[in-house]
């Protein structure tokens, strides 16, 4: 499976004297099986790109291809595309409704029409798979803690077993406990699974750890589509996007600067520690 | 996006931007009774060209007031529907049992032109002032009504909160519209009752967050100390200028021409 973006661009509101476009002429393609996280600064056009994504929003310009075939043809059911490529909003536990959280998960598969059974056996994984037991399946989504309806409102979108799965900021506003066991499951679905992921992040750290892939948007355009290790020996045009590098490279460049001889391209703080002390011994 | 630009801000700087709140509240108070007054066709139009005279000097571009219109544009099919087919008088087209009559037509366009320049007269205050200048209109405006023991303060208040809560409420529905089309749900196709039962998904967390809004504005507003009305004071306290007294004249003058009009034109 594989999702096709060709020279996409967006404008939301084309009456306006100059328009602005959200999302500028940019092409790419995601598989099943990758990681990818997705930077830029605020209101660099991320949310507008991940909608076109799924099929959301319709591009002014430019074709979105799902296994070749142009989503936005006549014809085409747009629910196969959004079955295929999963959306999790920004703060997706306000789109919550049920009565109880099975039920709620419940909604994507019921939505494509599977059988009841089906239904619930997809949304029991979706939930175990986030870490809710069986202890929740009966409870109201409105009496869970913030994180736990986080974890119930993303088992929605899973539940619907997409081949890429997008999520919107997932970790925002959880406590670092939280995002590092959400993050973890999402890195265990893709390692399992082989589900896509697309990561949108503010946290450098993050996407540095996890992804593999790393897609840096500015002023509504696509400028870097490389492995973070890589990106971020940009860390000062990033910087210059109102975005930064991972702290480690910040620290392997201040070394190597007082004539440290060790390589900057570092991602994580584990791969910095094994990198000085490499270059300590040699000393 | 549905998009409604009724009762919101829109920002310019112009004459009618600068007018004491005051002043708009009773101009608009005045003009809708004026559509009332008269009801020949010259009454109609000197209200149009006034209405046309002040939105052009108030630069609210006009395609953005007949958005507003879009939003009432069923009640306006609803009224006419009635005035044309439940009228009594000359009958002129009859098929069936629908009759159509002069005075039905005529009613239906007078009900019609009427709704329009009432809606596009009283978007064209708030769409000139912002809520909190509206709000200290009617606080001052209607002072006096404090001797009643009104909650003055407080009513305008809460009209104040509601019209800023329209724009949020929008967007928020918009979001979690598109949450649920994400999770592959229809709000498009299917009958009425099929897509009553659509709308379920996004009311409910469309509540949910009207009431948490409303909470979290509930405890910001206590954070600052808010208390109501009472010896509370102004920064910039409402005072009349030249440009108030220029208004009000040219209101007088306008209802009093539309009351010759009436008279000349009964007979």
């Amino acid at each position: 499976m594989q999702l096709e973006l060709k020279s996409v661009s967006l404008v939301y509101d084309p009456d306006v004297q100059n328009p602005k476009k959200a999302v500028d002429d940019i092409s790419l393609t995601l598989r099943k099986g990758e990681f990818a996280g997705l930077i830029g600064h605020t209101g660099s056009g991320k949310s507008t790109l991940v909608q076109i994504m799924n099929g959301l929003l319709k591009p002014t310009e430019g074709t979105v291809l799902l296994d070749g075939q142009d989503v936005h043809e006549k014809g085409f059911p747009l629910r196969n595309l959004r079955r295929q490529v999963g959306l999790v909003f920004q703060y997706p536990e306000y789109q919550l409704f049920e009565e109880t959280v099975l039920k709620d998960v419940c909604f994507g598969p019921k939505n494509l029409g599977l059988p009841k059974e089906e239904q619930e056996e997809r949304a029991k994984k979706a939930l175990s798979r986030v870490g809710l037991d069986a202890r929740y399946y009966d409870a109201s989504p409105f009496e869970l803690s913030g994180g736990e309806k986080r974890r119930a409102a993303i088992a929605g979108v899973l539940a619907m077993e997409p081949d890429i799965l997008i999520l919107d900021e997932p970790t925002a506003g959880l406590d670092p406990q939280g995002r590092n066991d959400l993050l973890a499951e999402i890195r265990k679905l893709n390692e399992e699974e082989g589900t896509g992921i697309v990561l949108v992040s503010h946290s450098m750290e993050d996407v540095a750890a996890y992804a593999s892939r790393l897609l840096v948007m500015n002023h509504a355009r696509l400028v870097y589509d490389d492995t973070p290790r890589h990106v971020f020996e940009h860390y000062k045009e990033l910087e210059a996007m109102g975005l930064s590098a991972p702290q480690v490279v910040y620290v392997m460049h201040a070394l190597e600067a007082r004539g440290l001889d060790v390589r900057t391209d570092v991602l994580t703080i584990e791969e910095a520690k094994r990198e000085i002390l490499r270059a300590l011994g040699r000393k | 996006m549905r998009y409604t630009t009724l009762g919101q801000y829109y920002d310019a700087d112009s004459v009618i931007h600068r007018l004491d709140p005051r002043v708009k509240l009773v101009f608009t108070i005045v003009y809708i009774v004026s559509l009332y007054l008269g009801n020949s066709p010259f009454c109609y139009i000197f209200a149009g060209l006034f209405l046309a005279v002040v939105i052009r000097l108030s630069k609210v571009p006009v395609r953005y007031m007949l958005r507003g219109l879009k939003a009432v544009i069923f009640l306006l099919l609803f009224t006419a529907f009635f005035n044309i087919f439940l009228s009594q008088g000359d009958v002129v087209f009859q098929w069936g049992f629908i009759t159509i009559t002069r005075q039905g037509i005529e009613t239906a366009v007078r009900m019609a032109v009427r709704l329009v320049l009432l809606i596009m007269g009283s978007s064209l205050m708030t769409l000139t002032t912002t809520p909190n200048d509206l709000t200290d209109g009617l606080e001052k405006g209607l002072g006096f009504l404090k001797v009643f023991h009104v909650p003055v303060h407080e009513i305008g208040m809460m009209m104040s909160i509601a019209l800023r809560f329209i724009p949020i409420l929008v967007e928020e529905a918009g979001r979690i519209m598109m949450a649920q089309k994400a999770r592959g749900a229809d709000f498009d196709s299917g009958g009425l009752i099929k897509k009553a039962k659509a709308m379920i998904p996004l009311l409910i967390p469309l509540f949910v967050a009207a009431f948490r809004r409303a909470n979290d504005l509930a405890q910001a507003m206590e954070a600052r100390c808010y208390h109501g009305g009472n010896g509370r004071t102004k920064l910039h306290p409402l005072k009349y200028r030249r440009l108030d007294f220029i208004a009000y004249g040219v209101l007088l003058l306008y209802l009093a021409l539309m009351i010759v009009l009436k008279i000349v034109t009964k007979s």
